[in-house]
């Protein structure tokens, strides 16, 4: 049973102070891995929709999403099936950019990447950009040779494709 | 009204007469109403005896217990008994006291984060901001610790919020669309179930403190008489099943009896029902039960197969699921396992412990029965932690649920005495008796000021081997006999420490007087403590940790002519290894 991979939960939980400390601290006293975690309000006044990324095996996920529905305020869990989920991160990247060649360079791999420009000053470029989080790597690292200031990265929320609702 | 005042009316809604308490600055406003209200206040001497108080109370009676602690270190000192009640899936509300709202976070006065510290052992908590939030937040309190799986509840009262003024609402509605408890088990898992049993040929019901909680006791008889299973119980489920009865294996694990252990090692499907496969009950878990089909019945989802993989699992509560059970059995022709039934009945006359010994000083077996003879089939037995818990749970036999009380899950020290103060205010007709260890008891020792106060009439009885004794079993067979702090010493003297508190108390030595003393000490109707004095020396059978539940060390001392009495022998031939 060695079968450990990553798994999207989506937990639709009661908007109230304290639940992300629930989670959260649920993850640690029990042992569970969270490589990351969102969290903000849903399409439901009061409620608010988390997103965990983490990594086990059958049997530790079967834990995770038992031991995070016995917490009261959590409404719904449910561990989602990669291939029918869409996975987004936000990121920012401030970057090194001193002279007009590398300015040119980041801006087209921005746009390659879908990418924005938000933020310009005489030595640096900022960059927003969306996607899954393996696109957004490969964005990090064809920046890396410029001089990579700050990274500030969401983690990643996710969504079930088509009709289907959690 | 109040923020206070409402705190009072709440609980009374709930029906709570009773709270175990210790005031405290923050919680001024809230005794202050107190003090002119119908609520009954014991005032404890330690916030911890509190807790258990409340727990042991919860326990005795199936009611919610309440206990009261202020903030900052009224609020810590509560926390063992509030992880204990956790553990344990007691019911149990606490109230904290907290500084002003304005002040939380400014390390203020005898601040501490007392949600955040409970967090991880309460089953929910709640801080009300709004006085008006004060009335849905402890019926929901409420409401959560007593339904489902059982468990504690904090609620942290600021200051301020307790002065505040509300409209105490006519109708109060509580929304939790998280929380909605499973009741009914899946009929199809059932019928597995159901088909599983039927094919078995060795079938053993392994009953757990859900079988208390969910008030399944007369099922399990039921379900017993109708396959001819004999039934085993954890530490929590000691009581659900009469320990008398032909088909009563006594508690499984570590400790547990040796028929238990080794029946549930043979058996071919097991039927757990309520119950959390702890470490200290299935030993090494790939030996646990390897040659049976395990059918785990419990309320928690969670549960299922967390420490144990079972091949048909049922959510839901047990009372339900198991009279669901047996009716669809009952119309199975020919499940009467009758081969098996004898078997069992002759290989647990096998191997009865002996309890009888005459030596001095007293073998706790000895005083174990004679606290049996004692007592009858409604007094409430409470115990400590370590030998004294392990020799009750091993020789006492309980016949009746709720008779018997023991923090099992955590394993808590001190909790005996206290939880019988709570289990005494719950049901004052009935003799409650606490067997604690001289250390556990030392714990504690200062909530004697108490029964005496409220004349509480508990009896105390205090094993008295001036040992830790469970740790320096452990430290004589696995730590080559290094006895590394656990020699208690020659104080207290308990007669004279009893006396101080104005507790009647006793010396027992010798053989034959412990019956007496302890109905003595009963019919006075007056509060107690028994000093035993026993041997330091005796150990308990046991399985090693990471051992199969088989692999039992130390002589496990046989009863030979049941149910004679066995002739006095000196105790040195008896000793001796496995």
């Amino acid at each position: 049973m060695t079968n450990e991979r990553s798994h999207i939960i989506s937990a639709v939980v009661l908007h109230r102070p304290g639940v992300l400390q629930r989670v959260a601290g649920l993850f640690t006293r029990r042992g569970f891995n969270i490589d990351a975690i969102t969290v903000g309000p849903s399409e439901k006044e009061g409620i608010a929709r988390m997103t965990i990324i983490s990594r086990g095996d059958e049997k530790v996920l079967e834990q995770i999403t038992k031991q995070l529905n016995k917490l009261i305020e959590v409404i719904k869990v449910r561990d989602l099936d990669p291939p029918s989920t869409v996975l987004r991160e936000l990121c920012l990247i401030k970057t090194h950019a001193p002279h007009e060649k590398a300015r040119s360079e980041i801006i087209q791999y921005a746009n390659i990447f879908r990418g924005r420009i938000i933020d310009v000053s005489p030595d640096n470029l900022t960059i927003e950009i969306t996607g899954a989080p393996d696109k957004i790597d490969a964005l990090i690292d064809l920046l890396r040779s410029f001089g990579i200031q700050e990274i500030a990265r969401t983690g990643p929320t996710a969504i079930t494709r088509g009709a289907k609702t959690i | 009204m109040k923020g206070s005042r409402a705190i009072i009316q709440s609980l009374t809604d709930q029906g709570v007469d009773v709270v175990f308490g210790y005031p405290g600055g923050v919680l001024l406003p809230l005794y202050d109403e107190i003090y002119d209200s119908d609520l009954r206040h014991i005032l404890v001497r330690h916030e911890q005896c509190a807790a258990h108080a409340a727990d042991g109370y919860a326990r005795a009676s199936g009611k919610v217990g309440v206990c009261i602690g202020t903030s900052g270190p009224g609020a810590t000192n509560l926390i063992t008994g509030i992880a204990t009640a956790y553990m344990d899936s007691s019911p149990v509300v606490a109230l904290a006291g907290q500084v002003a709202s304005h002040l939380i976070g400014n390390d203020a006065f005898q601040e501490v984060d007392t949600l955040g510290i409970t967090m991880p052992i309460t089953k929910h908590s709640y801080q009300p901001m709004d006085p008006a939030e004060i009335p849905p937040m402890i019926k929901s309190a409420f409401y959560i610790a007593s339904t489902g799986r059982p468990g504690p509840v904090v609620l942290d009262l600021p200051k301020d919020v307790q002065e505040a003024e509300l409209e105490y609402p006519q109708n109060i509605i509580i929304d939790l669309p998280g929380y909605k408890p499973t009741k009914k088990g899946h009929p199809l898992q059932v019928k597995r179930a159901a088909d599983v049993i039927f094919k078995a040929k060795k079938p053993v019901i392994l009953a757990g403190g859900g079988v208390i909680l969910s008030a399944s006791s007369e099922e399990i008889f039921k379900l017993s008489e109708l396959l001819g299973a004999p039934v085993t119980t954890t530490l929590m489920g000691k009581g659900c099943f009469p320990e008398d009865n032909s088909l009563s294996l006594g508690m499984l694990g570590m400790h547990g009896r040796k028929v238990s252990n080794f029946l549930v090692d043979d058996c071919d499907c097991l039927i757990a029902v309520g119950c959390r496969f702890s470490d200290r009950t299935t030993g090494d878990v790939s030996k646990f039960a390897s040659k049976a089909k395990i059918i785990h019945i419990d309320v928690d989802p969670a549960e299922i197969g967390k420490n144990v993989p079972v091949d048909v699992p049922i959510v839901g509560d047990a009372k339900i699921i198991l009279a669901h059970l047996i009716r669809v059995i009952s119309q199975m022709e020919g499940t009467q396992k009758k081969n098996w039934t004898q078997h069992v009945k002759e290989f647990r006359k096998s191997c009865i412990p002996r309890l009888s010994f005459n030596d001095v000083p007293l073998k706790p077996q000895q005083v174990i029965k004679e606290i049996s003879e004692a007592v009858t089939d409604d007094t409430i037995l409470t115990t400590d932690v370590g030998q004294n818990q392990m020799w009750m749970a091993h020789y006492f036999t309980s016949r009746n649920p709720r008779k018997f009380i023991s923090s099992g899950g955590l394993g808590t020290m001190g909790f005996g005495f206290p939880a019988a103060m709570g289990a005494k205010v719950a049901l004052p007709e009935e003799d409650v008796v606490a067997v604690c260890g001289d250390g556990g008891f030392l714990m504690v020792c200062q909530d004697l000021a108490t029964i005496k106060e409220y004349d509480i009439p508990v009896v105390v009885c205090v094993l008295d081997n001036r040992y830790l004794g469970m740790v320096a079993q452990w430290q004589k067979l696995f730590y080559e006999e290094r006895i590394s702090h656990t020699k208690l010493g020659e104080v207290p003297d308990f007669v004279k420490l009893a006396e101080a508190f104005g507790v009647n108390a006793y010396r027992v030595e010798k053989p034959g007087e412990m019956k007496e003393t302890l109905r003595e000490a009963l019919k006075s109707g007056e509060p107690g403590l028994i000093d035993v004095i026993i041997d330091p020396d005796e150990i308990l059978p046991m399985v090693p940790p990471g051992c199969g539940l088989t692999e039992i060390v130390g002589e496990y001392k046989i009863e030979r002519d049941v149910p004679g009495e066995i002739p006095y022998q000196p105790s040195a031939a008896e000793e001796g290894g496995d």
